[in-house]
């Protein structure tokens, strides 16, 4: 096999540290940390679109380097901190099943996964094509975190993670989506956070809890 | 021209709204920004009849004739709705069951719901289409907890999670499908997720990813169409939100996510040459009409009755877009159509009833004819018109989905059939007390707004017996366009 360059190499390790993150994210329970794992994670993915943007001379990619900074490094997780302490939620309960079962569901996500993404890697062109099958785990994966989890704050940490798995796939397969549909994601995910506060201190007023249990009243009469 | 103020005024709306919605002319205010909306439309449908086909703002955004009509639909629904809304949220105001600072959110956030939904249907970009969808999901979130009651947070959260994950995979289809765009349209990146570009080159563009692509848009845009088995929301949020906005979730909102799911469709079949999405379109749209026909005997609140009623009729359109052909496709858009005016109207009326007698609950709504005959008629007659009774529209619609079906699906026909019956019996056998039986409740001082659920229904009435000419040479347009094996 030939040898990668440096900065594939790189980006390599990137790819690895979003699955490595994201698998943390699935297993922790403490909130704060949840918080500081998903900053992490955008961190990372930063850092990747940076290398890729240097690599490729595509001048979008620098600037979809400077939003994923501003929106998921700097202010997201401040807006999530911020929300964490004012409404004072900082552990899960336990979650639906246990750590282990959980862990060994996600390992076999990310081979579906990998199978997923195959015909797709088959396909595409970019130098970074290898990471798609990362990017689809990654997507998955958050799903996981969100479908066993009982707190507000932790599905909404998930569905972040989810929409960094989806930037992340975008990065690999074709370099990014052209810029007015990543402004409008980012816009989107921007207003889904501060409608989220929002909702949040609703839920809070009316329930003294943001344990989605008080959430399961609306069933089908039986 | 048209088409900037067909955008520009629900936008600016919107802001003007957030910044004086809260005063006492906000709901005349609010009406009449949508019936400039609803002029603006009307403007632009005469173009387009005089001139055809539009491109716009470097082929940002068009107007073919699968859109156009249901441009207006959109804003004459939305005009209609605010219309409806103004007395309504004035006597929810009276009532104390909201503040002046919710109505001023209210307010605000119809006008940039109408927006988001233009801009769906009229972008050209298929991202923008995603932006745009999402865009009216959160718009419409906080609309529906506006009354604060633990149902109603409850559902607004099931609404935006559910909603958000559904969107979410129809982003990665949006970026698989732009994946295989880029490989024959070339990297410049504008025009490659251009529906108009797509739709030209659709016949080389790769099958694999593009199946695979389909099902993560069909499973995304369909949490918004509210197909079994991902229509959890639906019903909720129809239930505990204010009725006018349950008119037009189930009226426009639906719509529009079906409009995505047709566009998806047409480029993926085009790419596949083979009739797998349109077995799949099918396969959700029989499921829902299946599970909501059953569905509909179990429920006690009348808002969440019509709602399942909602996801009945999608899964109708949705099947007759998966049968395809001229024929299917035309009976789908008049469905649509028709779908869309007569829920709206049955809304306003059964707001009005909730209003009167102060519960959603079936059993204690009665005699609605002794408290106020213009609200039990109009309820009853948009109840008749939904179960696809001639002469209205849905009848019309139906019949050719059902004849079709017949040649095309004979036990997909017999299924159809069998479900719809149960569906009429269980929404007339509901309804029919309601309308007829012994008063509960007693005369209030404020008349109801009657206006918007009779326009509605006559115009529902008027297509089941006529169809314009113009607007049969749309559906026949669309029809072939939407094409399907």
């Amino acid at each position: 096999m030939a040898q990668l360059s440096w900065d594939l190499q790189l980006l390599n390790v990137c790819a690895a540290l979003l699955l490595l993150l994201a698998f943390a994210m699935l297993s922790q329970r403490r909130i704060v940390t949840l918080v500081n794992l998903l900053a992490l994670q955008g961190a990372v993915l930063c850092v990747a679109t940076l290398l890729l943007a240097w690599r490729t001379g595509e001048p979008h990619l620098y600037f979809s380097a400077l939003l994923t900074l501003g929106l998921k490094v700097i202010f997201l997780p401040w807006l999530l901190r911020r929300l964490i302490r004012q409404l004072e939620v900082y552990w899960d309960t336990e979650p639906m099943m246990n750590i282990a079962g959980t862990m060994l569901i996600g390992l076999m996500i990310v081979i579906f996964a990998f199978g997923l993404a195959q015909p797709i890697s088959a396909l595409a062109s970019t130098a970074t094509r290898s990471s798609i099958g990362v990017a689809v785990a990654v997507i998955l994966l958050a799903f996981l975190t969100m479908i066993t989890r009982r707190k507000a704050m932790s599905q909404i940490v998930g569905f972040l993670s989810m929409e960094n798995g989806l930037f992340f796939a975008a990065m690999s397969a074709t370099y990014g989506m052209p810029m007015v549909v990543e402004l409008g994601v980012a816009l989107d995910v921007l207003v889904a956070m501060l409608v989220l506060g929002v909702f949040f201190f609703q839920i809070r007023e009316r329930f003294e809890s943001l344990d989605l249990h008080h959430l399961e009243s609306l069933k089908e009469e039986k | 021209m048209e088409f900037a103020f067909l955008l520009a005024i629900p936008l600016g709306g919107a802001i003007l709204l957030g910044i004086c919605g809260a005063r006492r002319f906000a709901p005349d205010l609010n009406a009449f920004l949508s019936a400039g909306t609803l002029v603006a439309a009307c403007a632009l449908t005469a173009r387009v009849i005089a001139e055809g086909n539009l491109l716009i703002a470097r082929e940002q955004f068009f107007i073919d004739p699968f859109n156009v009509f249901l441009v207006t639909l959109t804003a004459l629904v939305g005009c209609t709705t605010a219309f409806f809304s103004r007395p309504y949220m004035r006597v929810e105001l009276e009532r104390g069951r909201l503040t002046a600072g919710r109505l001023r959110l209210y307010h605000g956030m119809y006008q940039l719901f109408t927006f988001t939904m233009l801009l769906a249907l009229t972008t050209n970009n298929m991202g923008l289409l995603w932006v745009a969808m999402e865009a009216a999901t959160l718009s419409t979130v906080l609309l529906v907890t506006l009354y604060r009651t633990r149902a109603s947070l409850e559902a607004g959260w099931k609404y935006f999670i559910l909603c958000g994950v559904g969107i979410a995979q129809a982003l990665f289809g949006t970026i698989l499908l732009y994946f295989a765009a880029e490989k024959v349209l070339g990297s410049a990146g504008v025009t490659a997720l251009l529906w108009t570009h797509l739709n030209s080159v659709k016949g080389q563009l790769e099958p694999t990813v593009l199946s695979l692509a389909f099902v993560f848009l069909l499973v995304g845009y369909g949490t918004k169409v509210g197909l079994a088995p991902l229509h959890n929301w639906l019903p909720d949020a129809h239930a505990e939100g204010p009725t006018p906005i349950s008119a037009v979730l189930s009226g426009l909102l639906l719509n529009v996510a079906l409009y995505a799911v047709v566009r998806c469709k047409v480029l993926v079949e085009g790419s596949l040459r083979s009739s797998l999405p349109s077995q799949m379109l099918m396969g959700f749209g029989l499921l829902s009409v299946g599970l909501a026909a059953l569905f509909l005997w179990r429920q006690r609140d009348i808002k969440r009755l019509f709602a399942y009623s909602s996801i009945e009729h999608m899964g109708i359109i949705s099947f007759a877009f998966g049968m395809g052909g001229p024929v299917a496709n035309f009976a789908a858009l008049l469905h649509m159509t028709v779908h869309s005016l007569t829920k709206s109207a049955i809304f306003f009326a059964v707001g009005h009833a909730a209003q009167k007698t102060g519960t959603q609950i079936m059993d204690n709504i009665r005699g609605l004819l002794s408290i106020s005959p213009t609200v039990g008629w109009g309820l009853m007659l948009g109840t008749l018109a939904i179960l696809g009774l001639p002469p209205f529209g849905v009848f019309a619609s139906e019949f050719l989905i059902l004849t079709t079906a017949m040649k095309e699906q004979p036990w997909a026909a017999l299924f159809l059939l069998v479900a719809l019956g149960v569906a009429f019996a269980a929404i007339f056998g509901r309804v029919q007390p309601m309308v007829f039986g012994e008063a509960t409740g007693k005369r209030l001082p404020h008349a109801p707004a009657l206006l918007p659920v009779f326009t509605h229904l006559l115009i529902v009435l008027c297509l089941g017996v006529y169809i314009p000419p113009y607007l049969a040479h749309w559906y026949r347009e669309a029809a072939r366009l939407i094409g399907g094996f």
